[in-house]
């Protein structure tokens, strides 16, 4: 690992301001993603400011019928806060299918947004990476490939966004606050705060360097009752997904009044199938209608040379969680 | 292999390796058997690592550190910083490399080895402590951040002789072979009957929504899946977990064979060659 300064921050200007001081500087949440990747030379920061002091880590219910969860909660006490267990399963679900026990004791909200992807080329430092340094080429474009996008990608990135969380704030339309040197506040819906890779594939979400994340504002779900997270891995556990869905339903009686589809593992952000969504809106909850949102969810899907086998996995799981979320198996 | 090696006769040196060697003070009986070994290996072509290893190992010897003693290397360290925690009971004050992760603290600074360095990468799970009472990584974690917390290791889970009883059922069932992922898996499984005695959910718990305490083995399985065993000593890890959660014995794989069912085997041994 290269040298780098350590700097403890007393709060949360106080960090933001240190980032911003220094253009190669980072913030230090649990480090499960950042040490990983500066032991491996992927990150070569000259300071990381640590903010596992700060007070960030509450989670509060919220006079709108939300919740607010601190950017720096553990994703453990996240997923098992009695709030978000009773009000929005689906995140607990989604938490508690990544990583390991142990990754989720240290591992923050905030952290888990930021992690980077999980592409081969992105780690190995002898091989091109647009990513990891931009004009290099992609290797995975005309290479392995196995694991990478089918919707969004671009000639310079084919990387995929390896996160579970996200995918789950996603559907529940979660909101994350940002705060910058200077102490203004600006929100992102989540949604907006990843990117697709287009011609800055350095670039993974929309922050400005230095800007924090303070905390992410879930708004009241009509979600609880009918959800399902469902994580497609190489091995049962402790892996990143090949494909996962986060499904959601409001039913009304039999019907469907609103439905939410994302999916992971499939682009370079959390993917939003409105397509699946639209298909689901207003229809009864049943197997054939969920293989037409599955169909439609697909649709747009551009494989690349080793992961056409997603496209399929893709239908499959999206009608597989949909039935878990809707109770029919 | 050379048939004809004869062990009581040392290895054959260059000036410059005899040289080396006899830089090296003599360590105790165990350090000179090493040296032995080590300085045979030399003519295996690595004799310069060898070399290297016993000198780092010699300077660990060397360190005895009384309970207050403040652990600064002898080079002062880049961007260093100081922290104190409290390792296993005992507050340790450390002068340290900001790049230090809490592995290498506990291993290289405090003489704790119990610790085990696998893939150093937040992939294998060997590395497992508990920070605040909490499993965490230690590869992954920056000694600096831990400033006034509590770390416990493998060495302080015993009481005295007493071993903790996941310690001791992680021996009654067979729960290793080589053991190097060993103590990684008892923190972790220690730490995991305090998450299941909170109520925590996993990713195999039917309804998250609802509050349980109950580990089946699939529930075992999964949150103990961040300790890797190369052995495959997973049944018997299951069965020690199962055990220490429950307080009931779990049902043994294994048994000794019993002084009848031997002679019967080599009754039919004998039968067999007779034939």
């Amino acid at each position: 690992m290269r040298p780098f300064k350590y700097t403890r921050a007393s709060d949360a200007d106080a960090a933001a301001r240190a980032v911003t001081a220094n253009p190669s500087a980072k913030f230090l949440g649990g480090g499960t993603n950042i040490l990983d990747l500066m032991k491996e030379d992927v990150e070569r920061p000259s300071e990381l400011v640590d903010l596992t002091r700060l007070k960030l880590a509450e989670i509060t219910a919220a006079r709108d019928g939300g919740v607010t969860i601190g950017a720096l909660a553990k994703n453990t006490d996240t997923a098992n806060h009695p709030l978000i267990r009773k009000n929005y399963p689906l995140l607990t679900q989604a938490i508690v299918a990544g990583a390991s026990g142990q990754l989720r004791n240290m591992a923050t909200n905030g952290g888990n947004l930021m992690q980077r992807t999980r592409c081969q080329y992105f780690y190995d430092t002898a091989m091109p990476c647009n990513k990891r340094e931009p004009g290099t080429g992609c290797g995975a474009r005309e290479g392995l490939n196995r694991i990478h996008a089918i919707f969004g990608w671009s000639e310079k990135c084919v990387a995929t966004y390896p996160g579970d969380m996200a995918n789950a704030l996603y559907a529940l339309e979660a909101v994350v606050r940002v705060r910058n040197a200077s102490g203004r506040e600006r929100t992102i819906p989540i949604g907006d705060f990843h990117r697709l890779p287009g011609d800055t594939p350095e670039k993974d979400n929309n922050l400005e360097h230095g800007e924090l994340i303070v905390a992410i504002d879930l708004p009241r779900s009509n979600f609880a009752k009918n959800y399902y997270y469902l994580k497609v891995r190489d091995r049962a556990s402790y892996a990143f997904a090949l494909v996962a869905v986060a499904a959601a339903l409001e039913m009304d009686g039999g019907r469907i009044r609103q439905a939410r589809v994302v999916m992971g593992s499939v682009a370079h952000k959390p993917w939003r199938s409105q397509e699946a969504e639209a298909a689901l809106s207003g229809r009864p909850a049943s197997e054939e209608n969920f293989r037409n949102a599955a169909q439609a969810a697909l649709a747009s899907a551009k494989p690349l040379t080793h992961n056409a086998y997603k496209v399929e996995l893709g239908r499959r799981a999206i009608v597989r969680a949909l039935m878990r979320a809707a109770r029919l198996i | 292999m050379n048939d004809d090696f004869d062990e009581t006769s040392g290895p054959e040196l260059t000036a410059d390796e005899e040289a080396l060697v006899n830089e090296i003070p003599t360590l105790t009986d165990v350090g000179q058997a090493r040296r032995t070994f080590l300085g045979q290996t030399i003519t295996g072509g690595v004799g310069l690592f060898a070399l290297m290893l016993l000198e780092k190992e010699q300077a660990l010897a060397a360190l005895s550190p009384s309970p207050d003693a403040v652990f600064a290397p002898a080079v002062m360290p880049e961007n260093a910083i100081r922290t104190t925690l409290k390792v296993n009971g005992a507050a340790k004050t450390l002068e340290l490399d900001s790049r230090v992760v809490l592995l290498d603290a506990l291993r290289e600074r405090l003489e704790l080895t119990g610790t085990k360095k696998g893939c150093e990468v937040g992939q294998c799970g060997a590395c497992t402590v508990l920070v605040d009472g909490r499993r965490v990584l230690s590869c992954l974690t920056l000694a600096a951040t831990l400033e006034g917390r509590e770390v416990t290791t493998i060495e302080g889970l015993a009481r005295g002789e007493q071993l903790h009883p996941m310690q001791a059922a992680f021996i009654k069932y067979d729960g290793f072979q080589c053991g190097y992922c060993t103590s990684g898996q008892i923190c972790s499984a220690v730490a995991l009957l305090e998450e299941v005695r909170r109520g925590d959910v996993s990713h195999v718990t039917e309804d998250v929504t609802a509050t349980t305490t109950r580990l089946t083995d699939d529930e075992i399985r999964e949150r103990m899946s961040g300790n890797i065993c190369r052995c495959g000593a997973y049944p018997g890890i299951v069965a020690a977990v199962r055990e220490v959660h429950t307080g009931k014995e779990s049902a043994r794989t294994w048994r000794f064979v019993e002084e009848a069912e031997l002679a019967r085997v080599r009754k039919e041994w004998h039968d067999d060659e007779t034939v």
